[in-house]
């Protein structure tokens, strides 16, 4: 089939280079995930077998074994923040999964499936996640910011948003549902406005009510699109770092801590970077298992893999 | 509608703040004299110096975009065109869902050790090569993407007339996959833009640091500067905000192409 030829091709470039030219095209990206992504995976895992000593500016490496394994099993913090991320990856995707569809329902009904409206709502996963955070802080301030400028005008309560240990997380995971339901919507109303549009009508002649098609009819039919969509969530949720950042930075106590926040407090500011890269080993293996489990609903559901 | 006013609520109300003094946004009056004294003091004054820090944001975002366009595009072309075994197929597409999901933080103590050992901390070199490995995927889907929807009788009908591979690949498939690479381009772009813990944790001063790593800083450090804290976050939010009007349409569909492309 491939033909070579020059004239109208690049005149430099000789037919070696064209032959080839799926190698080295390819080759590029192989070598950035090799020197960028396995090399420092490789040297993650060295790390988490070592300790660091910091002098004179420069850092020693230490071989420990199986040392930082220890350190995890005492370590409470580490417990609290894994329970915390726990509580906030079930609850943030549950509630931006009920959301996200609620919101898709309606919005496929509208002509184009509402434009402007569709633009409006994906605002929040464009913007950078530190400017959500500020302003979430703003809002939540406890004497001038507008959530409880609102709730005072009403004479309800108002809470310490962030200061106040039992409700932090619940506040923090509120920032996290507004900045991220519009992804579950996305993908989501990608999925309704492919779906068949027979059954439905078959369904409407046969006299369904509207709950009854969406229970026989969407549900079963969404049902790939909805497995990817929630596994998607889980594991960006599990990532989550910016605002707890500048929210609460894990406090009060340790109520907001959460797996990415240590690992940074271990490795940055206690600068235990072998106990740190041991952590991160195991968030990493964590992530592979469900890495694995999505790619294995991929092709059980038969979706593109 | 509700679900619109809910997501702009925040932005209006933290956009006006920025317009205020700062004895009108504590004393919660709904009408004030505006003002553009807190994008005067965050952009101009010496301390934190946003200008520099968007010119670090700037250029960091256009290596690491261009870096994983390039790189992105080819490997994607390659992958689409040619009969690969599935294995190499398979590794570079899921070792590439796997560096995408893994958190960040898993990535950040190898690379603070290698910028430091090859005395590169505080550069923007560390800072590109991390925001490359976040952006290098979503640019390889989307492009993959386009290709593997482009026609192959179009570049077959270029190679018969005489068009060798390389120049098929950048005069026929390139051009025809161009809202594909506009896309990536804002999507690596607004990805490197908004990161904030490689930026974070591979810097530590105005001379490489960027916007996000800035307003982070500054937020905690003057917790009361209500007024400067809000036209930081307007600042910091303008690409965003420019590239969702001008690319709406592009946008949407790249934001969840990683979804169904595994």
């Amino acid at each position: 089939m491939e033909k070579r030829g020059v004239g109208i091709g690049l005149p430099g470039l000789g037919g070696a280079l064209d032959r080839t030219f799926r190698y080295w095209a390819l080759l590029p990206v192989f070598v950035v995930l090799l020197l960028l992504t396995a090399y420092p995976l490789v040297q993650l895992v060295g790390m988490s077998l070592s300790d660091y000593t910091f002098g004179g500016g420069s850092i020693v490496a230490h071989y420990s074994g199986l040392r930082n394994l220890e350190l995890m099993g005492e370590d409470t913090v580490f417990r609290a923040a894994v329970r915390n991320t726990l509580v906030f990856v079930v609850g943030v995707v549950l509630v931006e999964f009920v959301l996200g569809f609620v919101v898709a329902l309606l919005a496929s009904g509208l002509p184009r499936g509402g434009g402007l409206f569709k633009t409006v709502l994906v605002i929040p996963l464009l913007v950078p996640p530190i400017a959500i955070g500020t302003m979430w802080r703003l809002m939540y301030q406890s004497e001038f910011g507008v959530i409880n400028a609102l709730l005072r005008e009403f004479r309800l309560p108002t809470p310490n948003w962030l200061g106040d240990p039992a409700i932090a997380l619940g506040s923090v995971m509120i920032v996290d549902v507004w900045h991220w339901t519009a992804f579950m919507f996305l993908i989501l109303l990608a999925g309704l406005e492919s779906l068949p549009a027979e059954p439905f009508e078959a369904a409407r002649v046969d006299g369904a009510s509207a709950w009854q098609a969406f229970r026989a009819l969407t549900l079963p039919l969404m049902r790939p699109i909805i497995l990817v969509a929630l596994m998607l969530r889980t594991v960006f949720a599990f990532k989550v770092f910016d605002e707890v950042f500048l929210l609460t930075t894990g406090g009060p106590g340790t109520s907001t801590e959460v797996v990415s926040m240590y690992i940074y407090k271990v490795i940055f500011r206690t600068m235990e970077l072998g106990y740190g890269s041991f952590l991160s080993v195991v968030a990493a293996l964590l992530t592979s298992v469900f890495v694995l489990g999505y790619l294995w609903t991929l092709r059980r559901e038969r979706i593109a893999a | 509608m509700v679900a619109s006013g809910l997501t702009l609520a925040p932005f209006l109300w933290v956009g006006t703040n920025a317009f205020k003094f700062f004895k009108d946004i504590v004393q919660w009056s709904w009408t004030f004299e505006p003002t553009l004294v807190n994008f005067r003091r965050v952009l101009f004054e010496q301390d934190i110096s946003f200008l520099r820090l968007g010119v670090n944001s700037l250029v960091i975002a256009l290596a690491s975009m261009a870096i994983s366009l390039v790189c992105g595009a080819l490997g994607a072309y390659s992958l689409s065109r040619f009969r690969w075994s599935r294995a190499v197929t398979a590794f570079v597409l899921g070792w590439m869902l796997f560096v995408h999901m893994v958190p960040p933080i898993t990535f950040t103590g190898p690379f603070f050790l290698l910028a430091r050992f090859f005395d590169v901390y505080n550069t923007y070199l560390p800072v590109i090569a991390a925001h490359t490995i976040i952006t290098l995927p979503v640019v390889m889907w989307i492009m993959k993407g386009f290709f593997d929807e482009l026609p192959k009788e179009l570049e077959e009908a270029a190679m018969v007339d005489g068009c060798n591979r390389t120049g098929s690949f950048l005069r026929i498939a390139l051009p025809l996959a161009g809202p594909g690479l506009g896309a990536a381009a804002i999507l690596a772009f607004l990805f490197s833009w908004n990161e904030f813990l490689f930026a974070l944790t591979l810097t530590s001063t105005a001379e490489a640091t960027t916007i996000p790593v800035g307003v982070a800083k500054f937020s905690q450090e003057f917790a009361i500067l209500y007024g400067e804290m809000s036209a930081a976050s307007i600042l910091a939010s303008i690409p965003a905000l420019i590239f969702v009007a001008v690319a709406q349409k592009q946008l949407l569909k790249g934001l969840t192409l990683g979804a169904v492309k595994g």
